[in-house]
């Protein structure tokens, strides 16, 4: 996905020169053509994300649009105050980028994954947030940042290897989009976890004979209320899935605008992480089967409570 | 204007910003009045004789830039910016108060003359070091003020590593050293040499009285033309001017009363 986000922002950058780019010392094999390209506008400070942040905003309320680059954990977390002060007080023109949200940093550790980005960033004033699943979302998301005059935080992940992407799509923030129609039961996810989710709906679609919609949500702020509403009313079963905190991210979004619009009792229930630091050791795909977070463990438990009466 | 006509000018504002901190405090009935009183002087001075600003155009891309790091100062500022023209100073009254303009610390608005929102410690460094680098080719010049005990936050030490590193050529540290902090003497938590710090981390130091305006001038101004990260550290009186505080931590928490004002009759 950074490969993708890279290619858009040198597009981005040949256009606007005032575009700056800050990194803390993260981005090796992937921010080298940006350094090359604009060795005046690429800008390494260091291991330092607290002034990484501050410098960004100085340069903002000057007139830039400033990106400020790490590892999702620690671009989200160690500057948390800087963001929410200098970057969203005064609604400045700084996107933070973070990469490896989730548990991409699988055997990096608990240090490394990040599963509270989604949940911190959404309740900042003036923020909008936004959780790419795949290249085109990750390429358009960066695009709609780029467009954008105020705080943004994206994540980005390992991309999957599917283009999910379909010929009307058109991105825009508080957009999400239906990768898979169905109408009885509606999987809602964000970020690279996609393709587990579209296996899932495979698998529930032949478990159960019901037809599985799956929506990506690659803007977590803005939202699109009006597309889960629409999908909620008409199915038997709502179902998020994120490589996030149950708590905060994806489900207890949508879990609040389904009470806020009254809809009527469905099944629903919110898959990622319980509240806990995965501390096993292992590959991504590894920590997601421990959480719960495969086909097969997610397929079960929906078949499960779809057939609650 | 004669050198000594314009130190006794200069003075005379110090005092006048004294006088309007402490009758903000009386108002609003509210503390953080000793760190303001510090700062008058080197306020005074940086808004009447170093910075080129111009209140009747407060966005004027060729001005300078002034951030105050040490937030919980903002009375001072306000008094400063309100008798440089910014505002007029009946909106003072508005420190404080219910619907008013004014927190106790400073939030961002140009056509006030408040450049950055500021009030969590160790933040304005970075802030000021992003316009400093934004402005590099440009003859504007970045001024920043900090206090003594503002330096314990290890953010203000990533911003100096990265501009001593990067030798911004045109960023003025000024320290507010009045040797208080929020529970304590600042010797308390920090006891070594302010100053051996900051030239550790490449920067040139000038060490001046933070209430000798003649002085303040002649730093500030060297230090304008040094091309190289400089810091002024200013020695202060927490509670400058009203004599029960001066050099006491309660300074930083006292409100003012009507024999501070020196009149009877005032209303809050």
């Amino acid at each position: 996905m950074r490969k993708y986000f890279v290619e858009q922002m040198i597009v981005e950058m040949e256009n606007n020169p005032d575009i700056i780019f800050l990194t803390g010392d993260l981005g090796f094999n992937a921010l080298e053509p940006i350094r090359e390209r604009f060795p005046d506008r690429f800008i390494n400070v260091g291991i330092a994300e607290q002034n990484m942040v501050g410098l960004a905003s100085g340069l903002a309320l000057e007139g830039k649009k400033v990106i400020a680059y790490s590892i999702a954990s620690f671009a989200s977390m160690r500057p948390y105050e800087q963001i929410r002060d200098n970057v969203c007080y005064d609604n400045l023109d700084v996107k933070i980028v973070g990469t490896g949200g989730g548990v991409n940093y699988a055997t990096l550790g608990i240090t490394h994954h990040t599963i509270e980005d989604l949940a911190i960033m959404n309740v900042l004033p003036n923020m909008k947030v936004l959780s790419p699943a795949y290249s085109w979302e990750a390429k358009e998301a960066t695009k709609a940042m780029m467009k954008d005059s105020g705080p943004v935080y994206i994540r980005l992940g390992k991309s999957p290897d599917a283009n999910y992407g379909k010929a009307d799509f058109a991105f825009e923030f508080g957009k999400g989009f239906v990768i898979r129609p169905g109408r009885d039961i509606v999987l809602v996810s964000t970020g690279n976890i996609l393709d587990i989710v579209e296996k899932t709906a495979d698998m529930t679609e032949k478990a159960t004979g019901k037809t599985v919609a799956v929506i990506s949500m690659p803007s977590i702020k803005p939202f699109d209320e009006k597309l889960i509403v629409e999908y909620a009313k008409i199915a038997e079963g709502v179902f998020t899935i994120e490589e996030h905190s149950v708590i905060g991210g994806l489900g207890s979004i949508v879990s609040s605008i389904l009470w806020n619009h009254s809809v009527p009792k469905k099944h629903f229930h919110s898959f990622g992480f319980n509240d806990v630091f995965v501390k096993e050791v292992g590959s991504r795909e590894y920590l997601l089967s421990l959480s719960g977070i495969d086909s097969d463990m997610l397929t079960q438990k929906i078949v499960q409570i779809m057939s609650c009466k | 204007m004669h050198k000594k006509q314009k130190e006794s000018v200069l003075r005379k504002t110090g005092e006048k910003v004294r006088r309007l901190i402490l009758e903000m405090s009386f108002r609003s009935h509210s503390g953080e009045t000793g760190s303001a009183l510090s700062i008058s002087d080197i306020l005074s001075v940086l808004y009447f004789s170093i910075l080129r600003v111009n209140p009747k155009k407060p966005d004027d891309p060729k001005r300078d830039r002034f951030v105050l790091s040490k937030g919980h100062g903002a009375a001072a500022l306000y008094a400063v910016l309100a008798l440089r023209g910014y505002f007029p100073q009946k909106k003072l009254l508005e420190y404080r108060t219910n619907g008013g303009e004014f927190h106790s610390h400073p939030s961002q608005c140009l056509s006030l003359g408040i450049e950055a929102s500021t009030g969590s410690l160790g933040q304005g460094l970075s802030i000021a070091a992003g316009m400093a680098l934004a402005l590099q080719k440009t003859d504007s010049k970045v001024y920043v003020l900090l206090g003594d005990g503002e330096c314990n936050e290890g953010s203000v030490w990533e911003a100096a590593l990265f501009i001593g590193n990067a030798r911004l050529p045109n960023i003025v540290v000024i320290i507010d050293d009045n040797k208080f902090q929020g529970f304590g003497a600042t010797k308390e938590t920090n006891r070594f040499d302010l100053a051996k710090q900051w030239r550790a981390f490449g920067w040139k130091t000038f060490t001046v009285d933070g209430h000798n305006p003649r002085e303040l001038e002649r730093v500030l101004l060297e230090a304008k033309n040094a091309n190289v990260p400089v810091v002024v550290i200013a020695d202060t009186v927490a509670g400058k001017g009203v004599t029960d505080i001066e050099h006491t931590l309660q300074a930083h928490y006292y409100v003012a009363n009507k024999i501070d004002l020196g009149k009877k009759k005032i209303k809050r």
